[in-house]
């Protein structure tokens, strides 16, 4: 007879969904932050990417709202170890955002309301990869979570999914974001456990 | 832009005490800071400190301003201090 064990050496598995190396699963949805809870009115609210010749590119609320939307269901994973499963959301794909940039640049500094930055390759924003998302779990995502509208890149570790996300700067180099600059990964993918500089 | 008025996020720079005595022998809590957003100044025990983070980030109470960064790995600590102008550190004569 075959039996068929995961191991002790074997990666976690819990709820049949993976759990990337040092991670835990929650059922709740930390809400960690490196500062006041910013408040954006969608009136107010502005999407835009800057490339590197100085083209800016800007989306109101209904500008984001009039453009096809997607409706996805990912696994997030915090760099404070924590990850949740099967979060669903609702958001527009980068691809159709930055589909209309010309722009030779390879990295992108993303910036939030309230200040917060983070860097990671722009491959990472295309190809499906990535979306602003305005809905969590069928209703407006709370400002707590980063609504109005968040980035979301669940492939990398929650840090690079900026909350309140104000806009997208396209460069020719990689410049470290908020916590890129004080220790933390530049690239951040969590299942090859990339969390400090130098993992 | 307004910010959360509700229930605070954040700690007293107290909260500082036990990760910066890992890296300075003495009590930087009680070290004047001056913020180079507004000028502010005080003891680093009066930063806004939110700690629901991937490191500790000590806010200027006047103007918000990041005056304290700190994030510990587990081989290496990294602070930056590019939101206070100097620390004035007492010491024993």
């Amino acid at each position: 007879m075959t039996v068929i064990s995961p191991g002790f050496r074997g990666r976690p598995r819990t709820s049949g969904h993976r759990l990337p190396p040092g991670q835990y699963e929650t059922r709740d949805f930390p809400v960690l932050s490196a500062g006041p809870t910013p408040r954006v009115a969608r009136e107010d609210w502005e999407f835009t990417v800057t490339t590197e010749t100085g083209d800016r590119y800007r989306w109101t609320w209904g500008d984001l709202l009039s453009l096809p939307a997607e409706r996805f269901t990912v696994d997030l994973h915090c760099v404070t170890r924590w990850s949740k499963f099967g979060t669903s959301w609702e958001g527009v794909s980068l691809d159709v955002l930055l589909g209309t940039v010309q722009s030779a640049s390879d990295y992108a500094l993303v910036s939030a309301y309230g200040g917060y930055t983070t860097n990671l390759p722009l491959a990472d924003l295309l190809n499906g990869q990535a979306w602003i998302a305005h809905r969590y779990e069928g209703a407006d995502l709370p400002a707590e979570h980063g609504g109005p509208a968040r980035l979301l890149v669940p492939h990398l570790y929650l840090w690079k999914s900026a909350k309140w996300v104000r806009g997208i700067e396209l460069t020719a180099r990689s410049e470290p974001g908020f916590w890129e600059s004080v220790g933390y990964h530049d690239y951040g993918d969590p299942w090859r456990e990339q969390r400090y500089q130098g993992d | 832009m307004t910010t959360d008025a509700g229930a605070p996020s954040y700690q007293d720079g107290n909260a500082l005490a036990g990760p910066l005595s890992e890296l300075f022998t003495v009590d930087l809590t009680t070290a004047l800071t001056r913020c180079t957003g507004c000028g502010a100044a005080g003891p680093l025990a009066g930063l806004r400190v939110y700690a629901h983070a991937p490191g500790l980030v000590g806010r200027c109470p006047g103007c918000g301003q990041v005056v304290l960064r700190l994030v510990r790995g587990p081989r290496a600590a990294w602070l930056d201090l590019r939101g206070t102008v100097a620390l004035r550190i007492p010491l024993g004569s």
